[in-house]
C-alpha cells in the first residue's frame, strides 16, 4: 500500500469505558505508534458508563485505517468511529481589553455563532462556536482587537 | 466468602487450575507469599530474577498452552520483569503477570519501591490493571485470565497495592465472562473465505506463509491437512518453526532474513500469498515493495490491526486460524486439484537444488551449524529447543529438524538475549518427559545465568550448548559485513570457565572442541539429569547465511560462498 501517501485530516470519535487511566491508554497508543493528535476532546456520554472523544488527527489512508484498528484493539474501547461525513464544531473564548469596540466584537462574533458572554472591570469574554476551520478565520479576524487570551475548546463531531 | 485481596488471588489461581507460577518475594507483595506458603494447591518456583521468572513463566506457557503466570514485588521487582512482559507481548504469549505495590496511602509520594506500575506496562501488555478495592479483585482476575488466553494471545498485568491484599472483602469467583467492549472475531467472514478459495483455485503459484499464529492457534493438523489436500508448497516464518514438520515435502524452508534461498525466491515469484497467522514483521518482508511484489495476498489473523498493516491484503479473512482453515479445507476439497501445482513445486524444487542451505565443513574446527544439526540427529523429536538471541539462535532455526509446533521456543519479536535458560526451565516443567535443550551463545547466556539455582533446586534440568565463539557473534557478523570489521566492543577475549561456573551451582558442564567429544558430552548430561553446560568451542569467524541485508529485497541474498559444497 505504498501508493496512499496522501496525509489527510479525520476526525475519530472513540466510544470507552469510564475507568481509571483510559485516557493514558489512548494517548500512549498515539505517542508510542508515532500518530499525530491534533486534537483531543473528552467528555461522559450522559446515562451510561462511557465516555465519548474525539480526536482530530492526520495521516495517510493506511495509517488512519491503523488507529482506528488499533484503538479498537484496547480493552475498553467500546467503539470507534472514523468519520466522514460529519458536523463538526469547535468552540473558543476570547478575552478582549474593555477599550475595544465592543459592538464591533459583537457584530464579528454574531457570524461565527458567537457573543460577548462576560464583562468585568478591564476585560470582556466573548465566545464562539462553529466549524474548527472557521474558528481559525475568526482568530484570525480578531486579532486587530488585540485579545489578551485566547482558548479554544477542541473539536467535537457527530456522523450525519 | 470473606477473604482477604491476598487470599482472592490464591483462591482465582487455583480456580484457574494452574499448576505452577514462577516468582520473586518482595516487601509490597508479601500478603500474598504469605498466603503462597499456606497453600498446597500449585507449585512456587523460586527464580533467580525477576526477569527470569517472567521467561520461564513464558516458556511455561508457549509449551503447555495455558496462560503462564508470575508473581514479583513492586518497583525493582516489577521493572526487572518489564522485559518479559515486552517479549510476552511481542511473541504473542498468555501471560498473566502480578506484581505488589506500595499501600494505596503512599502512592504518588515517591515510596520505597514505589514504580508506576501500570503507567510503564501499558505499552507492552495486552491489558493491565491497578487494583484500588479487593472486591474488583475477583473480576479482574478473572478478566485478566480471559484476556490473555483468547483473541491474539498476550499478557495481562495487574498491579495490587498491599493494603489491598490485606483489606476482606466478598470472594465470589466469576463463572463465566462476557466483556461489552472486547469481543475478538474467531468466525471467518464466509464471504471472504470463498473469495479466497477461488483465488487459490486461479492461482497457478500459490504459497503458504506460516506463522506463529498457527501454533497458538492450535491449527498445525488443520494446516497440514489443508497443504497437502491441496498440494501447496510452504514456507514458514522463525515463529512458525514446526507448524509443517521439517519432513513434509511441501515445507520448502524458512524464508526472510536469514531463510533459505528457495523460501525468498518462491515469495518473490509466486502469485498467490496465503498468509496464516503471520503479521508481515521486517525481518520477514525485507524491503516492503518488493516483498511478494507479483502475488495478491490472502491473509487470515485473529488480530484485525495485523491485517493491511504492513502489506495491503487482498482477501482479508480475520478469525481464528483453526476455524478459517476448517472452512478452507471444507470449501477445497474437490475444488482445488493439486496437480495443478506439480510445475510450481518442481521449480522450487531446483530453486532449492542451485541454493541448498549449507556450511562448510572444517576438519580442524567444529562449525556451530553441525552442533545444531547434531543435536537434532540424536534428540530429533525427543527434545524441546529454546535458544537466546544471536547467530545460534539463526542456526537453529535453519538446521533443527523440527518435528512438531511448541518444540521451538526463543524471542522472536523483541529479540531478548537471556530468554532461552529460563524459559528452557519453564519448557522442562511443562514437558517433563523430553530433554530441554538451550541452545545459547558465550554472550547471551551470562544474562541469566543466575537460572542455574533454580535448575538445580528445582530439578529442572536444562542443558545449555554455548556454541562459544568469544564475539557478540550476530553483531560481529554485520561488523565485519557493513563497518568495515570493526569489532567494536564485540570482542569477548575472556570469558568465564563455564564448567566450573555449573559445578559452582551444583550442575555438571563440559568444555569440547571435537565432535567425539560433543557427542559424548550429551549423551552423559543426558544420562546424569542435571542441568549442564556444554561449551563448546566453534569456528570463530563463521556466519549465518544466506542473508538479506536489513531493507534489502528478498530476492537479494548474499549466500555462502561454499553453497553448493556443505553437507545439506
Amino acid at each position: 500500500m505504498q501508493d496512499n501517501l496522501h496525509v489527510e485530516r479525520r476526525v475519530i470519535s472513540v466510544i470507552v469505558k469510564n475507568e481509571a487511566s483510559v485516557l493514558s491508554r489512548i494517548t500512549d497508543l498515539f505517542s508510542g505508534r508515532g500518530y499525530n493528535i491534533e486534537s483531543l476532546t473528552v467528555a461522559p456520554v450522559p446515562d451510561s458508563e462511557y465516555s465519548r472523544l474525539t480526536i482530530a488527527t492526520s495521516g495517510s489512508v493506511r495509517v488512519i485505517e491503523q488507529i482506528t484498528k488499533q484503538l479498537h484493539k484496547l480493552i475498553p474501547v467500546l467503539r470507534v468511529y472514523e468519520h466522514t461525513d460529519l458536523v463538526e464544531k469547535e468552540m473558543a473564548m476570547i478575552k478582549f481589553p474593555l477599550n475595544e469596540s465592543l459592538s464591533d466584537i459583537e457584530t464579528l462574533c454574531n457570524v461565527y455563532n458567537g457573543k460577548i458572554v462576560n464583562v468585568g472591570k478591564d476585560v470582556v469574554i466573548a465566545m464562539v462556536a462553529d466549524e474548527p476551520h472557521r474558528i481559525g478565520f475568526f482568530l484570525e479576524a480578531i486579532k486587530r482587537f488585540n485579545p489578551k487570551e485566547i482558548v479554544r475548546g477542541g473539536t467535537v463531531a457527530l456522523e450525519r | 466468602m470473606q477473604i482477604s485481596g491476598a487470599q482472592m488471588v490464591i483462591e482465582a489461581l487455583i480456580a484457574e487450575e494452574v499448576e505452577v507460577i514462577f516468582g520473586y518475594p518482595g516487601g509490597a507483595i508479601m500478603n500474598v507469599y504469605d498466603e503462597i506458603y499456606k497453600q498446597n494447591k500449585f507449585q512456587h518456583i523460586l527464580s533467580r530474577h525477576e526477569q527470569a521468572a517472567v521467561h520461564s513463566a513464558e516458556g511455561y506457557a508457549k509449551k503447555s498452552g495455558k496462560v503462564g503466570v508470575s508473581l514479583i514485588t513492586s518497583g525493582p521487582g516489577f521493572t526487572n520483569a518489564v522485559t518479559g512482559l515486552a517479549d510476552a507481548y511481542m511473541d504473542s504469549i498468555p501471560m498473566v503477570v502480578i506484581s505488589g505495590q506500595v499501600p494505596m496511602s503512599l502512592i504518588g509520594t515517591d515510596a520505597f519501591q514505589e514504580i508506576d506500575a501500570v503507567g510503564i506496562s501499558r505499552s507492552c501488555t495486552k491489558h493491565n490493571y491497578l487494583v484500588t478495592d479487593a472486591a474488583d479483585l475477583p473480576r479482574v482476575m478473572k478478566e485478566a485470565f480471559y484476556i490473555a488466553s483468547t483473541g491474539r494471545p498476550g499478557p495481562v498485568h495487574i498491579d495490587i497495592p498491599k493494603d489491598v491484599t490485606a483489606q476482606i472483602a466478598e470472594f465470589n469467583y466469576p463463572k463465566n465472562i462476557s466483556l461489552d467492549t472486547y469481543k475478538p472475531t474467531t468466525k471467518g467472514n464466509v464471504r471472504q473465505i470463498k473469495k479466497a478459495i477461488d483465488a487459490i483455485e486461479k492461482a497457478s503459484r500459490p504459497l503458504l506463509y506460516l506463522g506463529g499464529g498457527i501454533i497458538n492457534a492450535n491449527a498445525t493438523e488443520q494446516v497440514r491437512e489443508f497443504a497437502s489436500m491441496c498440494g501447496i508448497p510452504a514456507v514458514e516464518t522463525f515463529m512458525g518453526r514446526g507448524v509443517m514438520g521439517d519432513s513434509n515435502p511441501l515445507r520448502i524452508g524458512m524464508l526472510g532474513m536469514h531463510g533459505n534461498y528457495a523460501s525468498n525466491m518462491a515469495i518473490s515469484e509466486c502469485d498467490l500469498v496465503i498468509g496464516i497467522g503471520v503479521r508481515f514483521d521486517d525481518r520477514v518482508t525485507g524491503k516492503l515493495s518488493e516483498f511478494a511484489k507479483n502475488a495478491d495476498i490472502i491473509h487470515v489473523d485473529i488480530d484485525p490491526a495485523s491485517i493491511s498493516k504492513l502489506v495491503n491484503a487482498h482477501y482479508p479473512i480475520v478469525g481464528d486460524v483453526k476455524n478459517v482453515v476448517t472452512e478452507f479445507i471444507a470449501l477445497a476439497k474437490n475444488k482445488i486439484k493439486s496437480e495443478k501445482y506439480v510445475p510450481w513445486l518442481d521449480s522450487i524444487a531446483k530453486l532449492d537444488k542451485l541454493h541448498p542451505l549449507s556450511y562448510k565443513e572444517d576438519s580442524d574446527r567444529i562449525k556451530p551449524q553441525w552442533v545444531v544439526e547434531r543435536i537434532g540427529e540424536l534428540l530429533g523429536d525427543d527434545a524441546n529447543i529454546s535458544t537466546d538471541v544471536g547467530q545460534h539462535q539463526m542456526w537453529t532455526a535453519q538446521f533443527y529438524p523440527f518435528s512438531r509446533p511448541r518444540q521451538f521456543m526463543s524471542s522472536g519479536g523483541l529479540g531478548t538475549m537471556g530468554y532461552g535458560f529460563p524459559a528452557a526451565i519453564g519448557v522442562k516443567r511443562a514437558d517433563p518427559s523430553r530433554t530441554s535443550i538451550n541452545i545459547t551463545g558465550d554472550g547471551s547466556i551470562l544474562m541469566n545465568i543466575q537460572e542455574l539455582m533454580t535448575s538445580v533446586i528445582y530439578k529442572l534440568p536444562v542443558i545449555n550448548v554455548i556454541l562459544n565463539n568469544n564475539y557478540l557473534g550476530m553483531v560481529r557478523q554485520w561488523q565485519t559485513l557493513f563497518y568495515d570489521d570493526r569489532k567494536s566492543e564485540t570482542v569477548l577475549e575472556e570469558q568465564p570457565d563455564f564448567k566450573m561456573v555449573s559445578e559452582g551451582f551444583g550442575g555438571i558442564g563440559y568444555r569440547v572442541t571435537t565432535k567425539e567429544e560433543f557427542d559424548a558430552a550429551l549423551k552423559d548430561a543426558i544420562e546424569k539429569d542435571v542441568v549442564a553446560m556444554i561449551e563448546v568451542i566453534v569456528d570463530r569467524d563463521e556466519n549465518v547465511m544466506p542473508m538479506v541485508p536489513a531493507g534489502g529485497s528478498l530476492f537479494n541474498m548474499m549466500l555462502p560462498s561454499n553453497s553448493t559444497e556443505g553437507s545439506k
